[in-house]
């Protein structure tokens, strides 16, 4: 049974809505950084970079942060090709990292970006963001930034779609 | 205390009773009461076969094989007769050595052992080694091999062509020019050049096979070639043959089957010299064997303990048992496809290497009064080649899980069975029969 | 992919994976922290019967960056017996808990046979074995390749209409074997250039075009021209007569590096016979990707441990 938890028009204003968030949260642009975890928290990132710039009126830069060769659960999977990194030319020592990711679970994918970021620099702070919390942490780990808090079983499966990546429209099922 | 046999299909394709008695063939209609007697209905009855191309290994490489295993071995092969390669350890290049491998032969009882003497001094290459002395020995060598080396040394070879033809014998050639395989894998051609294997050129052979044919051409000597696997080399024994020198060869049955695809996976059961060649090759030499160019086909067994192919395909030992899988591979590549009908069989795989090694009691099968050499097969049967089916020392056969047709059924050698039901007979009941006949 | 024993073996979308994955190894090596911790916990050996320091502490670098364990065997010059030695090494690595074995052998197929024969679990990594093939050679190649033609945009292209020159002993080369399958595999145009001595009987089924004349392929203005290094066995078997002659037909000397064009890649997988095979001038030309191969070396074995023992077992 599939149900659809988050339409087009929802994902749009929960985007809108953490990006005025950061904004407040970190009193302006200045020195912000969103890293997307790819692939789908990548595509967030961009997005959410445009509507910070679109309501700041000033650039923050975006890029991507793959946790692959972080992740402590290689073994149990068959091996994954990694996705880029790309960081942005300011770099992220003393800047205030925004991660980004599509959904929030057990917290292992974000533990494996803390550690990736680590050996990237030391930033000033680093928040997370993202656009659906289903519970279920495995780890001390919260995210700052939520479009969704989405009660689930661990059986069920969350699916996010975003046109960029999957076509068609934007949403989020459960099922 | 007669053998009845009942029903036999003899190789001309007629059915017939034989008996046996007192390690003689003997008329069925006027034989005594019968000790025993086998039901051979379906079965072919070959003469008991001859290889004359056989490593045994004893005295020197036990470990591999010794004249009772390698002898077993040829028994449940259907052989009754092989001749022992000179390559032991000391080499087969005395009177001593030689009668000391007959004698080992004689007390295993399985089948008959006939040395063959080494031309050169340890295969050496550069001196005679003493070949009227081993002649005129209890072994009565006829056939003269360095075989593992070629008898390179073009003025060497006539002088063995030339001083064997004092004693009727012959020199086997093992057909390799050493220059042209330094290092030498497989088969130069486009899988060598894919595994990055050095190349054994079919030139190497032809090479020396056309030269030898053409000095014992002059000198009036006989030849015999070794294992040849080249279609060049088919070629040149065929004009060699038209042109009445005399030449004979053989083919080993893996040559007649096996291609060199198959080092693909760098297996060393596939490692053997000279190295399996190409479809075209095998099938030159099948075209040989059925018009006659090539005249015998032996198996060139030669075992090897596991350690020796259980390395990289460059540090392996070269070479392959083949006394238990001859005549089902014989089957397989010649009857099955029709280049050979099995009086054919037993002229390849008996008269004639009988013939050529010098042995006496092949010339006319099942004859009254010969000794009963005879070898049961049952050509309907077909099973998978396993370690069961290996009686020697050392497992190293290219056909291990490869399905094969046809069984050796029933084996008697100088009217002893050694093979009965399928089974190989214990090594004391064989040696205590054979007591018996010999009394 | 559980074992990398040649090029052959690869699929053209395994083998782009292998180098986009390469460029974020790459990338890793250019930062502060050259490390991940992807392999932790794991074993690999550097079974070495051959002497090759740069192909060992290449990948041993690999290996670390990823923070796998990494012990070096070296066995040449052991006692161990002709013959048993693989398969008793192999049973040793076995005990020992080895991951990947990276091996480096005398004899073609070793690594196959090391693989295959049973005798061991973890997956085995060919760093050259005989005359046979170093696929990581050939990755890296290809690799130093596609960055020089394309820089960072290259990830997920492959090399459709790339002319590459092979010049030298192809007869002995593993490198040169594995460069054929690999390159044609991601759509280059392979030529060989060698003395008739040093081409293999038998390549009339291979995906290239074979000749003698270096000044003819030179005029071609190839994209790649990959010199390979010459043996000093090679002229006491009379392969050709003697350096001189072999450096005026097939060695890129300055005159010919003066007629390539300015865009042509000079390659070399080390070490170099200079004078002989390449000069001074062209192996230290701008145009030499000799230095860029030894890095790239090091992000593509990073690679294809990953892809080999970094999934489940």
């Amino acid at each position: 049974m599939t149900r659809i938890v988050l339409q087009s028009a929802d994902i749009g204003r929960a985007l809108t809505r953490i990006s005025h968030e950061i904004l407040e949260s970190n009193k302006g642009p200045d020195g912000l950084v969103l890293l997307g975890i790819p692939t789908r928290g990548a595509t967030l990132a961009r997005r959410i970079g445009a509507l910070l710039s679109g309501i700041a009126g000033a650039a923050v830069p975006v890029g991507s942060l793959d946790v692959t060769m972080h992740r402590d659960d290689l073994h149990r999977n068959p091996t994954r090709a990694p996705q880029p990194t790309e960081i942005p030319a300011e770099g992220i020592d003393g800047r205030v990292v925004v991660l980004v990711d599509d959904v929030l679970f057990s917290g292992r994918s974000i533990r494996a970006a803390l550690d990736a970021l680590q050996d990237l620099g030391r930033p000033a702070a680093v928040r997370l963001a993202v656009l659906v919390d289903r519970g279920h942490r495995e780890l001390p780990i919260r995210p700052d930034f939520v479009g969704k808090n989405l009660p689930s079983s661990r059986e069920e499966r969350v699916n996010v779609r975003l046109s960029e990546v999957d076509g068609g429209e934007d949403e989020v099922t459960i099922a | 205390m007669t053998t009845r046999i009942l029903g036999a299909t003899l190789p001309d394709g007629t059915t017939a009773d034989l008996a046996i008695d007192r390690g003689v063939f003997v008329d069925p209609a006027e034989a005594g009461s019968a000790r025993r007697t086998i039901d051979a209905a379906g079965l072919l009855a070959l003469p008991g076969l001859v290889d004359l191309h056989t490593h045994l290994r004893e005295p020197g490489f036990e470990q591999s094989e010794t004249v009772l295993t390698g002898t077993r071995a040829a028994a449940a092969g259907g052989y009754t007769a092989v001749f022992a390669m000179a390559n032991t350890q000391p080499v087969q290049d005395t009177a001593g050595v030689v009668e000391q491998v007959q004698a080992l032969g004689l007390r295993a009882g399985y089948a008959t052992v006939r040395p063959i003497g080494a031309v050169t001094v340890g295969l050496r290459g550069e001196r005679l080694a003493e070949i009227g002395a081993m002649a005129a020995s209890r072994a009565a060598v006829t056939v003269f091999s360095d075989d593992g080396m070629c008898v390179h040394d073009p003025l060497l070879m006539r002088r063995a062509l030339e001083y064997v033809k004092t004693f009727d014998g012959v020199v086997a050639q093992h057909a390799q020019d050493p220059r042209l395989t330094v290092d030498a894998q497989m088969n130069e051609g486009e899988v060598s050049a894919r595994l990055g294997l050095a190349g054994w050129p079919a030139v190497a052979e032809e090479s020396i096979i056309a030269r030898d044919v053409l000095l014992a051409e002059h000198v009036g000597a006989r030849l015999h070639v070794c294992h040849v696997s080249t279609a060049g080399a088919v070629e040149v024994i065929r004009w060699a043959k038209a042109r009445g020198i005399r030449v004979t060869a053989e083919a080993t049955p893996h040559h007649l089957l096996l291609t060199e695809d198959l080092v693909v996976g760098y297996d060393s059961r596939f490692k053997v010299n000279p190295p399996l060649r190409t479809a075209e090759d095998v099938s030159a030499l099948r075209a040989g064997l059925a018009d006659g160019t090539i005249d015998i086909v032996a198996t060139d067994h030669a075992p090897h303990p596991a350690e020796a192919k259980e390395c990289a395909w460059g540090e392996a030992a070269n070479g392959m048992v083949g006394l238990e899988s001859a005549l089902s591979v014989v089957h397989a590549a010649m009857v099955e496809t029709g280049l050979l009908g099995w009086a054919d069989v037993a002229r390849v795989m008996s008269r004639t290497p009988a013939r050529i090694g010098g042995l006496r009691g092949y010339g006319r099968a099942f004859a009254v009064g010969a000794p009963a050499q005879l070898a049961l097969y049952d050509p309907a049967a077909a099973a998978e080649f396993s370690l069961d089916s290996l009686h020697g020392r050392s497992t190293n056969s290219p056909y291990l899980g490869r399905t094969l047709p046809g069984r050796v059924r029933h084996v008697f050698h100088d009217g002893v069975p050694t093979v009965a039901d399928g089974g190989l007979r214990p090594a004391d009941e064989v040696a205590a029969a054979r007591q018996e006949v010999v009394a | 992919m559980r074992h990398l024993l040649s090029t052959a073996d690869l699929g053209r979308d395994q083998a782009l994976t292998i180098l986009d994955t390469a460029e974020d190894m790459a990338s890793v090596s250019g930062r502060e922290v050259k490390k991940l911790p992807t392999l932790r916990g794991r074993t690999v050996v550097n079974l070495f019967f051959e002497d090759s320091t740069r192909t060992r502490i290449s990948f041993e670098v690999a290996a670390k960056r990823l923070s796998a364990d990494v012990i070096n065997f070296s066995a040449k010059g052991s006692s161990v017996s002709k013959g048993e030695s693989l398969k008793d090494t192999a049973q040793t690595l076995q005990a020992m808990g080895a991951d990947g074995v990276v091996i480096r052998h005398p004899a073609s197929g070793a690594p196959h046979t090391l693989a295959h024969a049973g005798w061991i679990d973890a997956g085995v990594v060919n760093a050259g074995d005989g005359t046979h093939e170093h696929p990581t050679q050939a990755l890296l190649d290809a690799f130093t390749i596609r960055r020089r033609l394309h820089g960072a945009a290259g990830r997920g292209r492959d090399l459709d209409g790339v002319s590459v020159t092979i010049v030298g002993d192809i007869l002995h080369s593993r490198v040169a074997r594995s460069n054929v399958w690999l390159l044609h595999l991601l759509g280059a145009r392979v030529r060989l250039v060698a003395p008739a001595t040093l081409l293999p009987v038998g390549i009339g089924d291979w995906p290239v075009e074979a000749g003698y004349d270096l000044d003819a392929a030179v005029a071609e203005g190839p994209d790649v021209l990959m010199m390979l290094r010459v043996q000093a066995e090679r002229m006491h078997d009379a392969f050709f007569p003697g350096e001189r002659e072999y450096s005026r037909e097939w060695g890129l000397t300055d005159e010919r590096l003066a007629r390539l064009p300015a865009t042509t890649m000079v390659m070399h997988p080390g070490p170099m016979n200079r004078g002989l095979e390449i000069s001074a001038a062209a192996a230290d030309s701008p145009a030499s990707t000799v230095l860029d191969q030894v890095a790239n070396g090091v992000s593509v074995r990073m690679s294809a441990l990953y892809h080999l023992l970094a999934g489940e077992e």
